[in-house]
């Protein structure tokens, strides 16, 4: 419990974990903190397209960030678009670890030809770069929501496969596992109920920082058009469809909701960092 | 020799499997005739179409002939640019070569000095500082570093273009702007946008790298020796560290390779990025099948030759081949 | 403590205490040490993993780092007190006039220099000389350690050379600059029983030439026995019986020391179960005041709820930390601690 507490105490730990609080909230509760609901073409007006921070639209609605060239309140666009980001991301992320969390304790388990084969495959794709592999799915499999998702699990399951499997050939040696055997319990009982609650450690760690990564890669994807489709805009695709405006002073199209994106990654990557410096047992350091 | 041979014969493999994936993933999904004809056209139009390009025949045979193509240097012709596609990736790799190894270059003569002082002097402030931002480099997205560059030092500082490559000058055959000062001016963006988040996985890894090796015996025992803290920084402990870091180097260009895609778009940089990316929007298969084979080939090579260096640099393995 | 003339003493370590503090624990590690090292004496300080023996090696060259720190006494080397010297001072004799060697001679060498540049660096460290020089000297060190070929060796690196080979070189390299004193940490342990064998003699041989003193550190009593004319026991961070070796073999007074010897096999002549002391050996955090030993000794009584000081033993010399110590008739008179 003492490592929790290093967790909280960190001045680091307690900012980024209230960034990503705050985000999520955001997220969740979206439709009913945005003054708009920048899908619905019956609330744009076009008339107060590319109205820049903190004016005041035809109708009366405030625009904390301005407004795109649909006349759409950033504001909305930016809580609406990382609802979708997290959502991606989360539910991406959960589905990657399960399977790759499945496989790695499979084959460390089972051993033998298909520990071989599992890890083979997984080194195989571990040696490409991430975003290589996620255009390559999406080159194959096309955009939109469901692809991306897809692309982001084909990407990060071997991660996770990969530190489970190390987490679980440590934890095969240890006595419990052998009490368990002796006891004759199944070998699925005991690889889950088991040997996977003592991995957690390291998977936590991994999975902070794969979250991060799946944020980013959803959101260059969306960025370079080959993502989220543009009936569902992501942040990314804000980013990228306010570019052009910035070249002409309208910064705010893009600005916003980068800076967002950025203090997002950047929190989720704090904690990573702030978790596994709490599990690191270089006290003192 | 062996061990040569080995990961080559690895490297073949891997080839193999990948464009199998590949072949069957692009082409196998979706029917890519409607890129070229309208699909409102008369049917004897696109029936046409189809045999012409082939995408009537069942599909391992258009696999082995794409194979026998390929080997022959024949990836097809692009459905768009009406060009071989190989030639068209090979007009464009000499610009993304250059964006992506001078990126690197920025990247290793920035981070490891940093990483070597962050690790050194690990809880100092400046190490925090330097930690931070080496996080900091990692999580933001590279087209965002890229917009925040192109705000400050384009178009409030007019120091640099917004976009597209510089003067070049040929040199051994190849186009490369490295050589005038209109050539740097375009290229000081997009390296440095591209270079961030190597340089910041580079901090890190050195810094953990550092921090990691000052805790082991023969650290301890040369300090026991009286011998002076730099020396043990740069010709004990260096050395030993930087031979796990390069072997991540082969990894970290084949990302770069990939985040290329991303700056090329952003700064319009005449490379294969941009190419794979319009590619892909218009599912230009022979364009994109190309593209992603030629990477895989090239990211492989890159990493046996980085394999090779880093056993050469380790005399462990260097003596144990010869022995 | 008795203490002669103090130039007689080449080491005196007075009260050395060295603590680790983090946010889980404080650990002693070493509380509250004294002894002496005479000139060209060869000293065995002997105790089980986690009594602080090799902390205090690594506390009298100063090579403690954070979360540990000398928290208290003396350490006086030829006249100057080391815990007071600061950092270039201390690099100045380290590896010059004190050196310290330790157990596992693959992981103490860096694996990408050859030896040579290793052995060349220690002398560069402390003298201007030429290279050719230092070479020469770096290859009679290494004949003077009986390894052969040393041209050969000194431009290999170091996994091309055997376990035994190694540990050689590594002690050639503390004495290339003709120290006073060499701490040893567990050197031999690595090593197989002939290899073993072999550097205790040249060990031996060493010291009756250069006159080096040796501080031995190590658990293995029946090297001690060997090598050391006085011997040290530690436990829990303090030392709990001191005196000449031959004396302390043969009659322990702590009840711990004899604990030790009795579970060593050679020991114990008949076919029986080995004597093993109850309980584990006490991390240098317990915080339990008195004696330490207290919990696993069958001796003990509530006096022991003080901590006894390290005192003087008339009958055998040498001192003991106890309130029971085990006397002279008692060690002929029964086989195992009653």
């Amino acid at each position: 419990m003492d490592r929790f507490q290093a967790v909280l105490a960190s001045p680091g730990s307690v900012l980024a974990g209230g960034v990503i609080v705050l985000c999520v909230l955001a997220a969740i509760f979206a439709p009913l903190i945005a003054p708009q609901n920048p899908y619905d073409l019956a609330q744009l007006s076009l008339i107060d397209s590319e109205s820049s921070p903190l004016s005041t639209g035809s109708t009366g609605m405030f625009f904390l960030f301005g407004t795109d060239d649909q006349g759409r309140d950033i504001f909305s666009a930016i809580l609406y678009g990382l609802r979708l980001s997290l959502a991606v991301a989360l539910f991406a992320t959960v589905i990657a670890a399960s399977l790759g969390v499945t496989v790695g304790l499979l084959s460390a388990y089972a051993g033998g030809r298909i520990e071989a084969v599992l890890m083979r495959i997984v080194d195989m794709q571990l040696s490409f770069p991430a975003v290589l592999i996620a255009l390559m799915l999406i080159a194959a499999l096309g955009s939109g929501v469901e692809k991306v998702i897809l692309a982001i699990i084909g990407v990060q399951w071997a991660s996770y496969a990969r530190t489970a499997r190390g987490a679980a050939l440590v934890e095969r040696e240890r006595e419990y596992v052998e009490a368990a055997r002796c006891l004759a319990y199944g070998k699925p009982r005991i690889m889950f109920l088991h040997i996977l609650p003592n991995c957690l450690a390291p998977l936590s760690i991994l999975a902070t920082v794969e979250i991060g990564a799946a944020i980013t890669i959803e959101a260059t994807l969306s960025f370079l058009g080959v993502g989220l489709p543009i009936t569902q805009p992501s942040l990314g695709l804000l980013i990228a469809n306010g570019y052009p405006f910035m070249l002409s002073g309208k910064y705010w199209l893009s600005v916003f909701p980068g800076i967002v994106l950025m203090t997002l990654v950047i929190a989720v990557n704090v904690m990573g960092e702030v978790i596994r410096e709490a599990f690191d047992p270089r006290d003192g350091e | 020799m062996a061990f040569l041979l080995r990961r080559l014969l690895q490297g073949i493999t891997t080839l193999i499997v990948v464009s199998l994936l590949i072949f069957v993933g692009v082409f196998a999904i979706g029917n890519p005739v409607y890129v070229l004809v309208d699909p409102s056209s008369p049917p004897e139009v696109i029936q046409e179409t189809i045999r012409n390009l082939g995408l009537d025949r069942p599909l391992y045979e258009q696999y082995l002939r794409f194979v026998i193509a390929a080997l022959h240097g024949d990836f097809g012709t692009s459905y768009v640019h009406a060009q071989p596609s190989l030639l068209l990736i090979a007009h464009r790799l000499p610009a993304t070569l250059e964006l992506v190894v001078t990126s690197l270059c920025i990247a290793v003569t920035i981070g490891v000095p940093l990483g070597l002082v962050a690790g050194y002097w690990a809880r100092s402030g400046l190490s925090r500082w330097i930690s931070s931002l080496a996080v900091l480099g990692i999580s933001v997205p590279t087209f965002w570093i890229g917009l925040v560059l192109i705000i400050v030092f384009a178009l409030d500082l007019h120091l640099v273009p917004t976009g597209g490559r510089g003067q070049t000058v040929t040199l051994l055959g190849m186009q490369t702007s490295l050589l005038t000062i209109d050539g740097l001016r375009h290229l000081a963006l997009p390296a440095l946008t591209l270079s961030l988040f190597p340089t910041a996985l580079i901090v890190r890894l050195t810094r953990a790298g550092i921090r990691e090796h000052r805790r082991m015996d023969y650290v301890r025992f040369a300090r026991a020796m009286g011998i002076a803290r730099a020396r043990i920084l740069l010709q004990y402990m260096l050395r030993n560290i930087l031979i796990p870091i390069v072997t991540i180097l082969g990894l970290v260009f084949g990302t770069l390779i990939a985040f290329s895609v991303v700056t090329e778009s952003i700064f319009s940089w005449p490379g294969m990025g941009k190419l794979i990316i319009d590619s892909i929007k218009v599912s230009d298969r022979p364009v994109i099948v190309a593209y992603l084979l030629f990477v895989v080939t090239l990211f492989l090579v890159v990493n046996l030759v980085v394999d090779m260096i880093s056993a050469a640099l380790d005399p462990r393995i260097r003596l144990a081949r010869a022995e | 403590m008795n203490m002669q003339a103090t130039d007689d003493y080449l080491l005196r370590v007075e009260d050395l205490a060295t603590h680790f503090v983090t946010r889980a624990s404080a650990v002693r590690a070493v509380d509250g040490v004294d002894f002496c090292v005479k000139r060209g004496e060869i000293v065995g300080l002997v105790g089980e993993s986690g009594s602080g023996k090799t902390m205090v090696g690594l506390s009298l060259l100063g090579l403690i780092d954070p979360p540990g720190r000398i928290v208290a006494g003396k350490v006086i080397f030829e006249g100057r007190d080391l815990a007071s010297l600061d950092e270039s001072e201390l690099r100045n004799l380290r590896g010059n006039r004190l050196a310290m060697i330790f157990q596992d001679p693959l992981t103490t060498l860096s694996p990408t220099l050859r030896v040579g540049r290793q052995m060349m660096n220690v002398i560069k460290a402390h003298r201007t000389i030429s290279t050719a020089q230092a070479r020469t000297q770096c290859r009679d060190a290494l004949g003077i350690l009986g390894i052969p070929s040393p041209d050969e060796r000194l431009d290999a690196y170091p996994h091309q050379l055997s376990g035994g080979m190694r540990q050689r070189v590594c002690i050639a390299m503390a004495m290339l600059n003709a120290p006073s004193l060499i701490i040893a940490d567990e050197p031999t342990t690595a090593l197989d029983v002939t290899t073993q064998a072999q550097i205790l003699k040249q060990v031996r041989k060493l010291r009756d030439e250069t006159g080096t003193a040796f501080i031995w550190i190590t658990h293995d009593l029946a090297v001690v026995s060997e090598l050391a004319e006085r011997i040290l026991v530690m436990y829990a961070g303090q030392i709990v019986e001191a005196g000449r070796a031959d004396l302390l073999l043969q009659n322990p007074c702590h009840p711990y020391t004899r604990g030790l010897l009795d579970s060593l096999p050679s020991r114990n002549r008949q076919a029986r179960r080995l004597p093993q002391i109850p309980g584990t050996a006490a991390r240098a955090n317990a915080v339990a005041a008195g004696c330490k030993f207290r919990s696993r000794c069958s001796r003990a009584t509530c006096a022991c709820e003080v901590l006894p000081e390290l005192r003087l033993n008339e009958s055998r010399g040498g001192s003991v930390r106890c309130v029971h110590p085990i006397s002279a008739f008692e060690t002929t008179h029964t086989e195992t601690v009653p």
